[in-house]
């Protein structure tokens, strides 16, 4: 087995094409679970830890902020990136515990594609865009054509993730998880509800429920409808759980040892509920 | 702070909170579990398992393996010297499966090689052939004359009928329930590892092993080694956790049959996933109860049906069965009973001993039923409880006389006058609600509940077994060593040993010896026993030492030795002024005794289940409070107030250890820990799924020991390990019922369960 220890993107782009079999690492949160439990054995490791650029966050000068793959969920969770990005934050926080959070990062999140994955619904609801980059070409990608199934996604092999672009929305956002333990705990439904009131827009994903994360298009296409989104006035709660109700009827969720389709389909609905009861408080 | 604790340090005697010898270790990750051993020359060794719940083994091709280069070794059943089978109570379970596979993760095959990977091969490339059949997974199905016998010894492992009293007897008001449990792990964080090492000659073995009981591991090992009891050595390895778990043979005749055949040091270890396979979990149950009562809420009959899935292998279903149908009544006074109990073998894995053994399976049923009587009569949860109460001289539905202290009404009195949480404040963190880190509730979700719960627990064996202890004390110079084969499985024997030996004999420095077989057998680390039974046998030891010290002295300085007492770190003379210190007294000089400590005598039950099967007894209450979101059926437990019945305090660090750690783990069965079958298949064999309470999940404990001495007791301290994860299971489901007004008659409680 080799090991890359690359310093700057070029590197290990350079590392990538001369080994396109291997495998890269950035926290290694996923990566050695499934090593542990003999699912994968790479021969060759790019290590990303210690580039740089894949370390830092920028803000654009429209105002969106690229936040770099390499990134660990503990930057998210407080200082800046909390008040730019709350949701973020907020999903962040439900990530294991301070010492995964100190090394998992969004492109480990990315790179592994689960719909149980806590950074994916909030890319999902802000329509973050994926930086991916190869020896030959970089390219940009929405996060909606770069998901493609459970633990699929649109990298070619010799890509790797650099960044996220995350504009910055005017409104109430936040992220709610469901586990069966208060702490550290997988995914059995999640949900990210951002408003922006400047296009009077409301967007609701769902994680863990469906093969990818759900953008519930029609709920939040009727809530426009129903309520004006722009205003700080409160929303009733008829008009909260219908929205609660619509936003299930997107989900897909299935039966498996974490739970039920049912109970999951029934969890979004309150979530989502609650999500926008907290957008629009009396 | 720094002063008061060297003072409490400098004097470690019974009573004080002395400190874990192996504590700074442990956290700073110095100490040495079992997994940590390491030898020159040594090879690996791993098991190949089969991946059916129920098949049968037309062929087992191990050749392909044995070409790989670094393997040394691949053994099969035929492979076994000695006896095939193994077990606690009925040598039943295969060191491997030969003819059939009874159980997913049966052990089919061991591999020896250089590296781990390399027996990771090896086991691809064995290549065994399986019929595979339907398995038998439900215990009401599998005890059917009907169902075919998937053991030579039959589906029912054990029925047992009580009755006592009237059986007909009538009363005013019944409530009856139909109850499940599921299966919990111990899912102790040391995962199962030893290490043998073969005598030159090929004629014995020493296996260094995470156990409980290492003569009982001895026993079993020898027969299937076919080797003479003193040839098989067992020394202690460190253990990290057991709750049960280790008591039966995991992978100990493996690893010494591998050493054995390769001439080699063998170190084997199980992963997390292998360990849920690797060893048996605490029996999934189905109980129905009825109570009969008087319309002011007194029972008078109880009547239940107890199913307990014992899966592929006896284990120690008989006893466990025993222990949950003779505490059915609770710590309750019940002059009339009928009970069926069946432990009953299925294709599901092997359960056996965890934590409660059997009576956290009753207590759920009973203390449920007992909220049911509270309602149907009127009562507070709390007056039902006082009124029926249990003391001491009762007689429980065995006809057992209660001869144990028995503070029922205190441990509920007590726990009843402990404050009441404070209500949720404005200011709370969102991290202390149901749904903790999710950040899923706000405060209008929620709904706050309370819930009871008393338990009594026996102490000790059952059923006529006589589990001595055995300890030999040896006081040289000022020092005291102390042997003992007793297993440290994290209780803190080691804390209390030399704790006894100071009080006892006046000295401070203590040496704890080796735990090995090279002394007599301590009994297993369960049963909450050894405190009292290891605990005597030390105690034994250091009095009879004292007394021929006392000789010693009394001959040197012309005083009867009767006269004499240690006082502090002095011996005494009680009507004269002659002192000396023991450590002067002891110079030059080698005092060495043995002792035995042996509990009372028990008895088999007979047909109608009368007889006085049990040594001793403990009881605890315990109120749960809990928070629940009850739309979305999530739940943080704020608080949980106990009294639990002690005896008496011996080392109060190490009593709220236990305390706040079984109830963590009662917790873990109320809302979350189980291992989900699906049709004899674990579902989820990893700490991803299987879940552990974590520090958002633990509630703050309230706790007050009742101290009334135990007079059969030889310090006159009860066990105290396993009544806090009892009684807590029911108290909390009871405080979600009181939230949610649910019925919830299975535990784990599911958030399905609450909001659907
Ligand atoms: C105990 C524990 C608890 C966990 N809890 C949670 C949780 O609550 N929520 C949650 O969402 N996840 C959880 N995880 C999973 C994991 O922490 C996250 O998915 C994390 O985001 C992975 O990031 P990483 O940097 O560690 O990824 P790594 O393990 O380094 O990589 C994961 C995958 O992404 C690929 N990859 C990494 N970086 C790049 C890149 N720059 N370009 C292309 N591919 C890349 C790797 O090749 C690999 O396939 C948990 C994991 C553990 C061990």
């Amino acid at each position: 087995m080799t090991v890359a220890i690359p310093l700057t993107i070029s590197e290990a782009l350079d590392a990538l094409s001369s080994n396109p079999d291997a495998r890269l690492i950035q926290g290694g949160t996923d990566m050695m679970v499934e090593i542990n439990f003999n699912h994968l054995k790479p021969h060759n490791i790019i290590a990303l830890r210690r580039i740089k650029e894949l370390r830092t966050w920028t803000k654009n000068t429209d105002g969106s902020i690229t936040i770099g793959a390499g990134v660990p969920y503990q930057e998210m969770e407080t200082g800046e990136l909390k008040q730019l990005v709350p949701a973020l934050a907020e999903a962040a926080r439900t990530v294991g515990s301070p010492q995964i959070r100190a090394a998992g990062t969004l492109g480990g999140n990315l790179g592994t594609c689960s719909p149980a994955g806590d950074g994916l619904p909030v890319l999902f609801a802000v329509d973050a865009v994926v930086h991916l980059q190869s020896n030959e070409v970089s390219r940009q990608l929405s996060i909606h054509d770069f998901m493609l199934g459970v633990k699929r996604n649109a990298r070619n092999a010799n890509e790797i993730i650099t960044a996220v672009t995350i504009p910055v929305l005017n409104g109430w956002q936040g992220y709610t998880k469901v586990g069966v333990r208060n702490a550290m705990v997988i995914s059995v439904a999640s949900a990210c509800l951002a408003v922006d009131k400047p296009t009077k827009s409301v967007r609701i994903a769902l994680g863990a429920v469906g093969p990818t994360i759900i953008r519930c298009r029609d709920a939040e296409s009727w809530l426009t409808q129903q309520f004006d989104l722009s205003t700080s006035t409160k929303i009733e709660l008829d008009l909260a759980k219908e929205f609660g109700r619509r936003v299930a009827l997107e989900s897909k969720p299935i039966d498996d040892h974490r739970s039920t389709a049912e109970y999951r389909r029934h969890a979004v609905s309150v979530l989502a509920q609650r999500l926008i009861t907290r957008a629009y408080p009396s | 702070m720094s002063a008061t604790k060297q003072d409490v340090r400098s004097r470690d005697t019974l009573g004080a909170s002395a400190l874990r010898p192996d504590g700074v270790a442990k956290v700073t990750g110095a100490f040495s579990f079992s997994s940590d051993m390491w030898a020159e020359n040594m090879l690996w060794g791993a098991t190949l398992r089969s991946p059916h719940p129920y098949a049968r083994i037309i062929s087992i091709d191990t050749t392909p393996a044995l070409l790989i280069s670094g393997v040394s070794a691949v053994l099969t059943a035929q492979d076994v010297p000695g006896k095939a089978t193994y077990g606690l109570i009925s040598a039943d379970q295969p060191v491997f499966a030969s003819e059939y596979v009874r159980y997913m993760g049966e052990p089919v095959a061991i591999v020896a090689a250089d590296h781990p990977e390399t027996c990771r091969r090896a086991l691809e490339a064995i290549i065994v052939n399986y019929e595979v059949l339907t398995p038998v997974v439900d215990p009401e199905l599998a005890m059917l004359s009907s169902t075919e016998l998937i053991h030579p010894d039959g589906n029912l492992i054990r029925h047992q009928h009580i009755v006592h009293g009237d059986p007909n007897a009538a009363s005013d008001i019944t409530v009856e329930g139909n109850y499940t449990i599921g299966m919990q792990d111990q899912a102790f964080l040391g995962l199962e590892a030893a290490m043998a090492f073969p005598d030159s000659g090929g004629n014995g073995v020493e296996l260094h092993i995470a156990t409980q009981w290492l003569h009982e591991d001895r026993g079993q090992i020898a027969a299937c080694l076919a080797l003479p009891e003193e040839n098989v050595r067992l020394v202690l390895g460190g253990v990290g956790g057991a709750f049960g778990a280790r008591e039966d043979i995991s992978l100990q005749v493996h690893c010494c049959l591998l050493a054995l055949r390769t001439g080699k040091p063998i170190k084997m270890q199980y992963s997390r996933e292998e360990s849920f396979f690797g060893h048996v979990h605490r029996h999934p149950a189905k109980i129905w109860m009825k109570h009969h009562a008087t319309k002011d809420g007194k029972i008078v009959k109880i009547e239940s049906r107890m199913v307990f899935d014992g899966g592929a292998y006896t284990s120690t279903s008989p006893a466990v069965l025993i222990n949950g149908i003779t505490h059915t009544q609770g710590p309750y006074q019940c002059d009339n009973a009928i009970v069926d109990g069946y432990a009953v073998r299925t294709n599901n894995p092997p359960c056996g001993a965890m934590r409660g053994f059997g009576v956290v399976q009753a207590c759920f049923a009973h203390e449920s039923q007992m909220d049911l009587l509270a309602a149907a009569c009127g009562l507070s949860p709390v007056d039902v409880r006082l009124k029926n109460a249990m003391r001491t001289g009762d007689k429980l539905i065995t006809g057992q006389t209660v001869e144990s202290v028995a503070p029922v009404e205190r441990c509920i009195r007590e726990t009843d006058a402990i404050p009441m949480p404070e209500p949720m404040s404005q200011k709370a963190n969102v991290l202390e609600f149901p749904g903790g880190s999710g950040r899923t509730a706000d405060r209008h979700n929620i709904i706050r509940g309370v819930g009871w719960g008393v338990s009594i627990k026996n102490l000790m064996y059952s059923e006529g077994f006589d589990d001595y202890a055995t300890a030999r004390c040896t006081l040289s110079d000022g020092v005291a060593s102390l042997k003992f084969a007793t297993s440290e499985v994290g209780q803190g024997f080691v804390t209390l040993a030399p704790q006894i030996a100071r009080s006892v004999l006046g000295i401070d420095e203590v040496v704890l010896e080796t735990s090995d077989t090279q002394i007599g057998s301590a009994g297993s680390t369960s049963a909450s026993r050894q405190t009292w039974m290891s605990g005597g046998a030390v105690d034994g030891a250091c009095r009879l030492v004292r007394e021929r010290l006392f000789e010693h002295v009394g001959k040197l300085h012309n005083i009867d030795p009767i006269r004499l007492m240690v006082e502090n770190t002095d011996i005494i003379d009680t009507v004269g002024t002659f002192r000396i210190s023991v450590s002067d007294a002891t110079q030059g000089i080698t005092i060495s005794e043995t002792f035995e400590h042996h509990h009372r005598k028990t008895e088999d039950l007979d047909e109608n289940g009368q007889g006085n099967c049990h040594v001793a007894f403990a009881f605890v209450a315990h109120r749960a409070v809990v928070d629940v979101d009850v739309e979305l059926g999530l739940v943080k437990v704020v608080q949980i107030a106990t009294a639990q019945d002690v005896g008496r305090v011996l080392n109060p660090l190490s009593a709220i250890g236990q305390l706040e750690g079984g109830i963590a783990q009662g917790l873990g069965l109320a809302v979350m820990e189980e291992i989900i079958m699906d049709n004899g298949r674990v579902k989820n064999p990893s700490f991803t799924d299987y879940l552990l309470p974590t520090a958002l999940d633990a509630p703050r404990v309230v706790a007050i020991m009742i101290e009334e001495p135990e007079p059969q007791a030889p310090l006159g301290a009860k066990g105290i390990g396993e009544p806090p994860c009892i009684s807590v299971t029911p108290a909390i489901v009871a405080a979600i019922r009181s939230a949610t007004g649910k019925a919830l008659l299975r535990v784990p409680v599911r958030p399905q369960d609450i909001c659907l």
